[in-house]
């Protein structure tokens, strides 16, 4: 396959999951802030979401403030933020126009219509909610379409790996932000409700209850969000497609490999290794740091080795 | 309506017949035409859009404001042409496009032709068209125009005239493909009364000609690409459409590099050797180093790789030459110099402004005459003499006289009409014809047919699909009618 043809289905594959993780995120925040009103902390949702979505610099070079009104707008609308839903979007779109014929037209139809209809819906206020589930399904309609209708060759393969790699980045940011809050301490309601937005974000409340059977506990959300591989969106879970996707692809060309397979592996081989206790006692802050590092170390791997090579 | 405008319907042969008659090839059109409710053909029509809407065959206009992507209005009443008919024009047409690049051969070789005193030597190496950078040189298997679409007119039952020569990178037979394929959807009963020779073989024939153009050590089975300016080119629907139905990759300059002369494209398992490029791009932006610096859109090194012999390009660079409009006048005299024949085709007559006595009666016909810019292309810059105003024709003869040798001008021809269903009904309109013709080193292909247009405005003349030019689809039936005469 063209090089290009594989860059546009990758950023495809990434910009749509960027849009979906950018919803959950704003939900998440949406219902902290609100428990933060109640509870009196001090609020900083606002700003502890735009640092997770990577857009803290961005943002607070034209806003003094972090509002919710000014955040929700950076965040979902503004076109000089690239990982703005609306900006997710229109680049996917834009990915997507430059391989029409990679595509099938459920995939194209999932995101032009997802385009129009998301364009003009208003999302300020009391239509935030309704926006953000919006948005989410049409993501999951996407990535419905891409696993229904495609060829598996190696534009599916790319599309999915773009999907992984975002999800495995976007999972890593929403728990390092959230850090403090794992930490071993008292559990405080305050604490505890915050510990449920971080499962929602990652559609994993039910999850962790159905894993666990106990009450919530944070080095057990932690556990579960990095280590747990039956969980779709936690760090072993993504690591472990991508890492299964790049042997693919190898596969598929005689078992060419190159420094990103090198660097999937050693992550992969990491996360299945290590325990919740060891990563809590040497740093859980460190931990995930490294773990943001890395995944963007090893995005840029792919696109050296399949992309720009 | 104009007096001129209605005069030129009235004299204008219409293919399905005269009033009240109907030629044999139309026979069954006339039954169907008959026998169906305005109602019902709307429907179709509204059908057949919903159709070209859902595969996306769109082309662009740039510079109106709007939505660039627009549609090519499609009507759903055929072209029919019997099999006689067709058996002529494609011998001509063979003739012609042989002779067109025996010219381009000689043109950058010997120039014997020019030597013979036939065409002024000034014409062609001093056309902005001719590429010095092709002097010498003998592409593989002496080919230059791969695939050329010849614009024809008809003027009567057995009166068909070239209208000029697309030998650079003709667009539109994705049109001609795809028209046949919404008929067979939405008419197929209509069709299954008919005999008509397919067309659905073209990709694959395109591909056999790509793949005997490629250099002689590009092994067994070559690597052929399409080479696009990208998604904002017009005729992008057309790139992608062709390389998918061939099974090759379409690309963009980005996407290729040279390295020792030899062309490789960026894939995800690395470099890949490329033998044959499909270009459909102009000479000016096909290699910055070659041409114009400035091109994004080329791959430098590219006109070495070609040089060297590693990599075949389809069409060669600079047979711009060959279907200039002040060229064009000399086509008839190529076919007598390198074949030694008459030609089967006729030219339509034309002024060269830059002649003095031509320039003489230019001025003086302007209000019968349809004047062109020599190098023009789109029925951009263009005045149809007997349509225009007197200001519009003041205008021409201003810029005629500033810049002799930029305008050729031609008779109005009665073009013929075919019946197209319009606002008020099924009305005659003109058409014109663009075959698209094969040629590699031992033969020349035509699939039978190729893209008619439509002038979709009442008594206009122009075609083009951007100045609301329609298309229809072109048929070419197995045999001719019984009687081959005309039926009442």
């Amino acid at each position: 396959m063209l090089s290009r043809t594989a860059d546009n289905l990758f950023w495809l594959g990434r910009y749509t999951e960027r849009a979906g993780n950018v919803a959950r995120g704003l939900s998440v925040a949406l219902r902290m802030a609100s428990l933060s009103a109640r509870f009196g902390t001090d609020g900083d949702e606002w700003r502890s979401l735009l640092i997770a979505s990577g857009c803290e610099e961005g943002f607070f070079a034209k806003h003094r403030t972090a509002s919710q009104e000014a955040a929700v707008d950076f965040l979902v609308r503004d076109p000089e933020n690239p990982s703005a839903i609306l900006s997710c979007f229109a680049a996917a779109r834009h990915n997507a126009r430059r391989v029409r014929t990679a595509l099938t037209v459920d995939m194209w139809s999932a995101l032009n219509d997802s385009w129009r209809m998301l364009r003009d819906a208003p999302f300020q206020g009391e239509h935030l909610p309704g926006f953000l589930d919006l948005v989410r399904e049409r993501v999951l309609l996407f990535n419905g379409a891409a696993q229904d209708t495609m060829l598996r060759g190696e534009p599916w393969l790319f599309v999915q790996l773009g999907t992984a790699l975002e999800r495995a980045d976007s999972t890593a940011r929403l728990l390092d932000v959230k850090h403090d809050l794992l930490a071993p301490a008292q559990p405080a309601s305050v604490e505890y409700a915050q510990w449920q937005a971080i499962l929602q974000s990652v559609s994993a409340l039910r999850a962790y209850h159905w894993v666990y059977r106990d009450r919530l506990d944070p080095a057990r959300i932690a556990e579960l969000l990095i280590l747990r591989p039956e969980l779709p969106r936690s760090l072993a879970a993504c690591h472990g497609r991508v890492l299964d996707l790049l042997e693919r692809i190898a596969a598929g060309q005689g078992g060419r490999r190159g420094e990103c397979h090198r660097m999937a592996e050693e992550i992969t081989r990491w996360l299945r290794g290590a325990s919740i206790g060891g990563i809590i006692t040497e740093g859980l802050h460190e931990h995930l740091t490294r773990m943001i590092e890395s995944t963007a170390r090893l995005g840029e791997a792919v696109e050296a080795f399949y992309i720009r090579g | 309506m104009s007096q001129s405008q209605s005069q030129a319907l009235t004299a204008a042969f219409d293919e399905m017949g005269p009033q009240g008659e109907v030629r044999q090839v139309y026979a069954a059109i006339a039954d169907w035409l008959a026998g169906t409710s305005r109602e019902e053909l709307l429907a179709k029509r509204a059908e057949a859009e919903w159709l070209f809407r859902r595969v996306g065959i769109t082309f662009a206009v740039y510079g109106e404001g709007g939505d660039p992507e627009r549609l090519i209005p499609f009507d759903i009443i055929p072209r029919v042409l019997g099999r006689s008919e067709w058996d002529r024009l494609s011998a001509g047409l063979t003739q012609r496009v042989r002779a067109l690049n025996a010219f381009l051969a000689d043109a950058y070789g010997k120039q014997e032709i020019l030597k013979a005193g036939i065409i002024p030597t000034a014409l062609v190496t001093g056309n902005e068209q001719f590429r010095r950078e092709m002097q010498g040189f003998s592409p593989p298997g002496g080919v230059f125009t791969h695939i050329a679409g010849i614009d024809l007119v008809r003027t009567g039952p057995d009166a068909f005239y070239v209208l000029e020569d697309n030998c650079r990178t003709p667009s539109g037979v994705s049109y001609m493909l795809e028209n046949r394929e919404a008929m067979l959807r939405l008419f197929p009963r209509l069709l299954g009364r008919h005999r008509i020779q397919p067309v659905n073989r073209y990709p694959e024939e395109l591909l056999a000609t790509l793949r005997a153009a490629a250099p002689e050590g590009a092994g067994a089975d070559p690597t052929v690409v399409v080479l696009t300016p990208g998604n904002f080119n017009s005729a992008y629907y057309e790139h992608c459409y062709l390389a998918d139905e061939m099974g090759v990759e379409v690309v963009e300059g980005a996407d290729l590099f040279v390295e020792e002369d030899v062309v490789f494209m960026r894939t995800t398992a690395g470099p890949r050797r490329v033998d044959v490029i499909y270009r459909r791009i102009d000479d000016d932006y096909l290699d910055p180093r070659a041409f114009r610096a400035d091109s994004m859109l080329g791959v430098p090194g590219l006109m070495a790789a070609y040089r060297a012999g590693n990599v075949a390009l389809c069409n060669a660079p600079g047979c711009g030459i060959a279907d200039d409009k002040a060229i064009y006048p000399y086509v008839p005299e190529m076919i007598r110099f390198y074949l030694g024949e008459e030609p089967r085709l006729s030219n339509v007559p034309t002024y060269l402004c830059e002649r003095e006595a031509d320039r003489a009666y230019v001025l003086d016909h302007l209000d019968q005459l349809v004047v062109k810019l020599a190098q023009g292309s789109g029925g951009y810059g263009m005045m149809i003499g007997p349509h225009a105003t007197r200001a519009e024709r003041q205008d021409f003869a201003a810029r005629i006289r500033t810049r002799p040798a930029d305008y050729i001008a031609q008779p109005t021809l009665a073009l013929s009409t075919v019946p197209t269903l319009v606002e008020a009904g099924i009305a005659p309109r003109h058409v014109d014809l663009r075959p698209f013709v094969l040629s590699t080193r031992d033969e020349v292909r035509i699939i039978p047919g190729g893209l008619t247009r439509v002038a979709l405005r009442q008594g206009s003349l122009v075609v083009n699909s951007s100045q609301g030019g329609g298309t229809k689809d072109t048929w070419v039936l197995e045999s001719d009618p019984m009687d081959g005469g005309v039926a009442c």
